[in-house]
């Protein structure tokens, strides 16, 4: 009954994602068939957009559907590892997250408000940041690759216990500075396409680019699963696969530009609610 | 099939030869209105290679942007730019080229990527000293664009 359920919602989506402005513009994200959760939001004050959008609503009926069951959701094979991770002891300390976190659910909101400024480090700090400095600080084990696998797992199991709560990243006092710098990279051109974040997702969101549908380029979905390359991706690897898409030289994941970016690009989503762990194309 | 790899082979060939008279990217003379007048190799532009170029994900990939009917066997136009059904009759040559080579001549602020032109911030590393199209690759296009009238 639920996997008829499901088809039917899957043929209402694509029948309103043939007929509606763009695909799915009125479908509505149900996960579990329990957990709504709104997919537009207010813009927040000096928001060049008029009204927030999510990635979701971009997407095919068949792409939407994946991400409004966890079952389907591709996403849930890695947390599920990262759920053994969590006990896992792991470095020299003999300590695993659980030893000092207890429940990961301790964890509810914390991905609201990254990248945040940590004080005592003197910089931002994304999750991925927060991660590693627990597992060289505090377990004696080894610093993850940004994007690998392990830490994708992680940064989506912990950013589920915020599924739902609407972004809110600070922008003002300490953080600032990387306001502004993430900020100036949106707007400023590179690559040989000669090509600003906002060409695409201020100016022309909503329109077709050959078989893509442009959104506002909104990252409350991440880490998000792609089909395209078949796992978790971090924000990071998303703006290196832009960067490099309109031929430009990336910069490095967890630089200084990069979390600037990540933040400035949350901030424009403040309002909107997280649904890590998204799945787009 | 033959015949437009015939044609593409032939018009790389007269490309080679032409090269010394090849206008380089930063010597192009854009007129007021960004048109530019003078062909950029001497060669007439080929426009069953024009298509091809036209199309060429690695190369114009004019259709991520662009509808155009003339071109119905490759799915999924794009809507960022106007559409180029009838773009003959809207443009000359002149404007043609221009907008190929340099779009921002015309056009100021567009999106739309400059195809014959060195020279940017940030550009990856295997493409520093690179146009995304060759002269003769513009030519081409720009005669491609020619045929395409309104009906």
């Amino acid at each position: 009954m639920k996997r008829l359920i499901k088809t039917l919602t899957c043929t209402v989506a694509a029948l309103v994602a043939t007929t509606a402005v763009y695909a799915g513009e009125d479908a509505v994200l149900m996960i579990n068939e329990e957990i709504t959760i709104p997919t537009t939001a207010p813009a927040p004050e000096g928001s060049p957009l008029t009204e927030l959008l999510s990635g979701w609503k971009f997407r095919s009926g068949e792409t939407q559907a994946l991400q409004m069951d966890d079952f389907d959701n591709p996403s849930f094979i890695f947390i599920d590892k990262a759920r053994d991770q969590w006990v896992k002891v792991d470095g020299t300390e003999g300590k695993s997250c659980a030893s000092c976190h207890e429940d990961v659910e301790s964890f509810k909101g914390l991905r609201t408000e990254l990248p945040r400024w940590n004080e005592t480090k003197g910089k931002m700090y994304a999750m991925e940041n927060y991660i590693n400095d627990c597992r060289t600080e505090r377990m004696g084990a080894e610093a993850w690759k940004w994007s690998k696998g392990n830490m994708t797992g992680m940064t989506s199991l912990i950013s589920l216990q915020s599924r739902g709560l609407p972004v809110a990243v600070k922008t003002d006092g300490p953080a600032s500075t990387a306001y502004e710098l993430g900020k100036k990279l949106y707007y400023t051109r590179v690559g040989q396409l000669d090509m600003a974040c906002s060409n695409c997702h201020e100016d022309n969101y909503g329109v077709m680019i050959r078989a893509d549908h442009l959104s506002q380029g909104q990252i409350n979905g991440f880490p998000t699963y792609r089909l395209k390359n078949a796992k978790i991706n971090s924000v990071q690897a998303r703006f290196k696969g832009c960067m490099k898409n309109i031929r430009a030289e990336p910069f490095k994941e967890g630089s200084e530009e990069f979390t600037a970016l990540e933040l400035y690009v949350a901030s424009r989503g403040n309002g909107l609610a997280v649904e890590s762990p998204a799945v787009r194309n | 099939m033959q015949r437009i790899l015939l044609a593409a082979l032939s018009s790389a060939l007269i490309s080679t030869a032409a090269f010394a008279s090849e206008v380089a990217p930063d010597g192009v003379a854009f007129g007021e209105d960004g048109q530019v007048t003078a062909s950029l190799t001497g060669v007439a532009g080929d426009p069953v290679a024009g298509k091809l170029a036209f199309v060429g994900r690695k190369l114009g990939n004019c259709l991520a942007c662009h509808i155009n009917d003339d071109a119905t066997a490759e799915s999924f136009h794009g809507e960022v730019g106007p559409p180029l059904n009838g773009v003959a009759g809207r443009w000359d040559t002149a404007q043609l080229r221009g907008i190929v080579v340099n779009s921002k001549m015309t056009f100021e602020d567009t999106i739309m990527p400059a195809f014959y032109h060195e020279g940017g911030e940030r550009i990856l590393e295997k493409f520093v000293g690179t146009t995304i199209l060759t002269a003769q690759q513009v030519e081409d296009i720009v005669a491609y664009l020619q045929t395409l009238k309104e009906e």
